[in-house]
C-alpha cells in the first residue's frame, strides 16, 4: 500500500464521513418524507406533531387515479358489498369511485413527451455532434455557441412567441408541438455532451474503417455510434430528465390533451381540502424514476450538468 | 487541413469513381448532420425571438387580435425600465440571486471539501445528496408548500422543536419578511449538489504533487488551503456560480410553486413578473419588451460564461 503525507487521517476521514452523512439525511428528508406521505391517510397528513410512525394505506394511491363522490351513510349501506380492494378503501372513507382520474392520462403524456423529444434529440444531436467534432464546419465555434446560448433564454420569455406561433399551427396543446418544443430545447445539451463524447474516441478508428472501403456514413453507423454508446446513454437519459421535469413550457402551451405530470400534480385536489396523501403519492410515482436514473448516471452527472464543460 | 491515407487515395483516382467509392462527400455529410439541428433552433428559438423583439415596438394584445396593432417605438421599454413594480422585482430576483448563490457556494464547496478526504462509502453519499437536484423543481416545489405549512409542516416542525417557538406561529410562505427566506431555502436545498459537484471536479483535478511539495516546504494545511486549494478550485467555482446566476435568472418552476410570487409581490421574480404581464394581463407587446431586455440581461451573463468556461477548459 502507498503512503502520502497528504493522506487525511483516519480521524479527519470519521469526521467527514460523519458531517457528509448528517447532511445527506437532512437533505433526504423532504424526499422521504413525500414518499411517506403518500403512504398515509389523510387526517394522518395533517396531524400535529407530524407522524412518524403510522399505519400505512393506499389511500393516497387510490385517491390518485380515481375521482370520487360522497354519499350518505344509508346510501353506502344499500350498496353491494365492494368486490375490489379499492372499493373497499374508497368506501371507508365514506366515498364511492365516480371514475378515473387523469393522472394516468397525464402521467402518459409525460411519457410520451419525454422519450418522443428524447428520441428525435438524439438522432439530431448525434448527427450534428459528429459533425462538428470530425468535420470542417465553417463558424463552426459561433454556431455551437448558438446552439449553446438558446439554453439560456428564460423560457417564459420565448413562450409568447412560441404559443402565438403554435396557434397558427394548431400545435398549442398536441404532444407533436411539445416533442418538437423539447427537443429544441434540449439539443444544445445532447449536441454539446455528444461532441464532447465523440471527440473522445480516436479518429483512428475511422479511418481504418475508411481504408478498408467503408464510406464515411458507414464508418459513423459502425464504428463511432458503438463506441460512444456509453456517451449516447447517459445524454439521452439527460435529455430524458429534463423533459420530464420540465414545468414552464408545459403550463403555457398545454391544458388538456398534451398536458405532462408536473403541470398536473400541483393541481389535485381532495374532497374538501387538498388532498396531500394523493399529492404525494402522484409526486412519488413521478419521481422515484429519476432517482433511479440518477443513480445509473453518477458516472457522467457532472458532465451533464454542465454541458461537458468539466469532465472527471 | 489534414491528408489521411484515404484523402490521398481519393486525391488519386478520378472524382466520379471517388464519389462511387466514399458514398457522399464529407461536406454533403456534414451539411446534412447539422442542418436539421440548426433549422429547428432557428424555427423554435430564433424566430419565435425576432417575433419578440417585432412585438416589442408595438401595443399588440393576444387577447385582442381585433384591435388595430400601433407601432410605439420605444414607449414599452420606456415604461418597463421607468416602472418602479419592475426594479422591486429586479431587486427581488438579485436578493434571490445573491443569497442561494452564497449559501450554495459555501455548503457546496464544503460538502466537497469533506467528500474529497475520501471516507469509506463517499460514493454513496455523494449519489445521495445529488436527488434534489434532478428532480421536477415544480413537484418538489409543490410539497414544499407542505413542508412549510404553519404546524402541520415537517419543516415548521424542527425549527420550533430546536429553537423552542411555536410552530403555528409562523408561516414562511406566508409572511412578508419570511417568503423570501423561503425560496432561498428550497432552492438551496436543491442545488448545493450541483456546486458540490463542480467543486468536487475541481478538488480531484489537484495533483497530490503540489500538497506533497507544500510539505515539504513545511507549509500549514491553513497556508495549503489558502494557496493551493482555493486558487485550483477557483475556475471551477466560477463556473458552478455562473451556472446557478444564469439558472436562477430564469427561475421560474420552483418558485412560482412555492410561493406563487407573493404574499404581495415580495417574491415576485423576473419570470414570475414576466409570466403575469404576458399570460393573465396579455400585454403581449409590453412583455415582448420585457421578455428582450431578459435576453440582453442573460446574453451578457452568458458569454462571460463562455469566457469562463475556456478558461476552465485550458488548464
Amino acid at each position: 500500500m502507498s503512503f502520502s503525507v497528504t493522506d487525511p487521517t483516519p480521524r479527519t476521514k470519521w469526521f467527514a464521513g460523519l458531517a457528509v452523512a448528517l447532511y445527506a439525511l437532512i437533505t433526504l428528508m423532504p424526499l422521504l418524507w413525500i414518499i411517506a406521505t403518500g403512504f398515509k391517510s389523510p387526517a394522518d397528513s395533517i396531524a400535529y406533531p407530524p407522524k412518524m410512525e403510522f399505519q400505512p394505506t393506499l389511500e393516497g394511491y387510490v385517491n390518485l387515479f380515481t375521482t370520487r363522490t360522497r354519499i350518505k351513510e344509508a346510501d353506502l349501506a344499500n350498496l353491494p358489498p365492494a368486490d375490489t380492494w379499492y372499493d373497499r378503501i374508497v368506501r371507508e372513507q365514506g366515498q364511492i369511485i365516480a371514475g378515473p382520474s387523469r393522472y394516468g392520462e397525464r402521467f402518459m403524456n409525460s411519457v410520451i413527451i419525454g422519450f418522443g423529444s428524447t428520441a428525435l434529440c438524439m438522432i439530431l444531436g448525434t448527427a450534428a455532434a459528429y459533425a462538428f467534432s470530425r468535420f470542417r464546419v465553417p463558424l463552426k465555434d459561433d454556431l455551437l455557441f448558438f446552439i449553446l446560448s438558446t439554453r439560456m433564454m428564460p423560457p417564459i420569455a420565448v413562450a409568447i412567441p412560441i404559443f402565438l406561433m403554435f396557434r397558427n399551427l394548431g400545435l398549442n396543446d398536441t404532444h407533436i408541438g411539445m416533442i418538437l418544443l423539447y427537443t429544441a430545447v434540449n439539443l444544445s445539451l445532447s449536441v454539446w455532451l455528444l461532441k464532447g463524447f465523440i471527440d473522445e474516441i480516436p479518429v483512428e478508428y475511422e479511418e481504418a474503417a475508411l481504408i478498408d472501403g467503408y464510406t464515411r456514413f458507414q464508418a459513423f453507423c459502425k464504428v463511432v455510434l458503438p463506441q460512444a454508446a456509453t456517451g449516447i446513454a447517459s445524454t439521452a437519459i439527460f435529455c430524458l430528465i429534463f423533459a420530464w421535469n420540465e414545468y414552464a413550457f408545459a403550463v403555457l402551451l398545454t391544458s388538456g390533451t398534451a398536458q405532462t405530470a408536473p403541470p398536473f400534480i400541483p393541481t389535485i385536489i381532495g374532497v374538501g381540502g387538498k388532498d396531500w396523501p394523493a399529492v404525494a403519492a402522484g409526486a412519488t410515482i413521478f419521481l422515484v424514476p429519476v432517482m433511479v436514473f440518477t443513480i445509473l448516471l453518477r458516472k457522467h452527472l457532472l458532465r451533464g450538468i454542465t454541458f461537458g464543460a468539466v469532465r472527471k | 487541413m489534414t491528408f489521411t491515407p484515404i484523402d490521398k487515395a481519393a486525391r488519386a483516382t478520378p472524382p466520379a469513381m471517388a464519389r462511387r467509392i466514399r458514398g457522399l462527400s464529407d461536406r454533403t455529410i456534414a451539411w446534412i448532420f447539422v442542418a436539421p439541428s440548426i433549422f429547428l433552433l432557428l424555427a423554435v428559438n430564433i424566430f419565435p425571438l425576432i417575433w419578440t423583439i417585432r412585438l416589442s415596438f408595438t401595443n399588440f394584445r393576444v387577447n385582442r387580435p381585433n384591435n388595430d396593432v400601433e407601432w410605439v417605438g420605444l414607449r414599452n421599454y420606456q415604461r418597463i425600465l421607468t416602472d418602479e413594480g419592475t426594479w422591486a422585482t429586479m431587486q427581488a430576483t438579485a436578493h434571490f440571486l445573491i443569497w442561494t448563490i452564497v449559501l450554495q457556494v459555501l455548503i457546496g464547496f464544503a460538502l466537497a471539501f469533506l467528500i474529497n478526504k475520501k471516507f469509506r462509502g463517499n460514493d454513496l453519499w455523494t449519489t445521495i445528496i445529488v436527488f434534489p437536484m434532478m428532480l421536477s423543481p415544480a413537484v418538489v416545489g409543490n410539497f414544499w408548500t407542505f413542508l412549510y405549512q404553519p404546524q402541520i409542516g415537517l419543516f415548521n416542525y424542527v425549527v420550533a422543536f430546536f429553537t423552542g417557538a411555536d410552530p403555528a406561529s409562523f408561516s414562511m410562505i406566508g409572511d412578508v419578511m419570511l417568503a423570501p427566506r423561503a425560496i432561498v431555502i428550497a432552492d438551496t436545498w436543491m442545488w448545493t449538489p450541483f456546486v458540490m459537484l463542480i467543486c468536487l471536479a475541481g478538488l480531484r483535478s489537484i495533483p497530490n504533487s503540489i500538497y506533497e511539495a507544500a510539505e515539504c516546504d513545511r507549509a500549514s494545511k491553513w497556508r495549503q488551503f489558502w494557496t493551493i486549494t482555493i486558487p485550483m478550485v477557483l475556475p471551477f467555482l466560477m463556473l458552478a456560480v455562473l451556472f446557478r446566476g444564469i439558472e436562477n435568472f430564469k427561475m421560474f418552476d420552483l418558485v412560482v410553486q412555492l410561493t406563487g410570487g407573493g404574499p404581495g409581490n415580495t417574491t415576485t421574480l423576473t419570470s414570475i413578473d414576466l409570466k403575469r404581464e404576458a399570460f393573465e394581463k396579455w400585454r403581449t407587446g409590453y412583455s415582448s419588451a420585457y421578455a428582450v431586455i431578459l435576453f440582453v440581461t442573460v446574453f451578457g451573463l452568458a458569454s462571460i460564461y463562455v469566457k469562463a468556461l475556456n478558461k476552465v477548459k485550458e488548464r
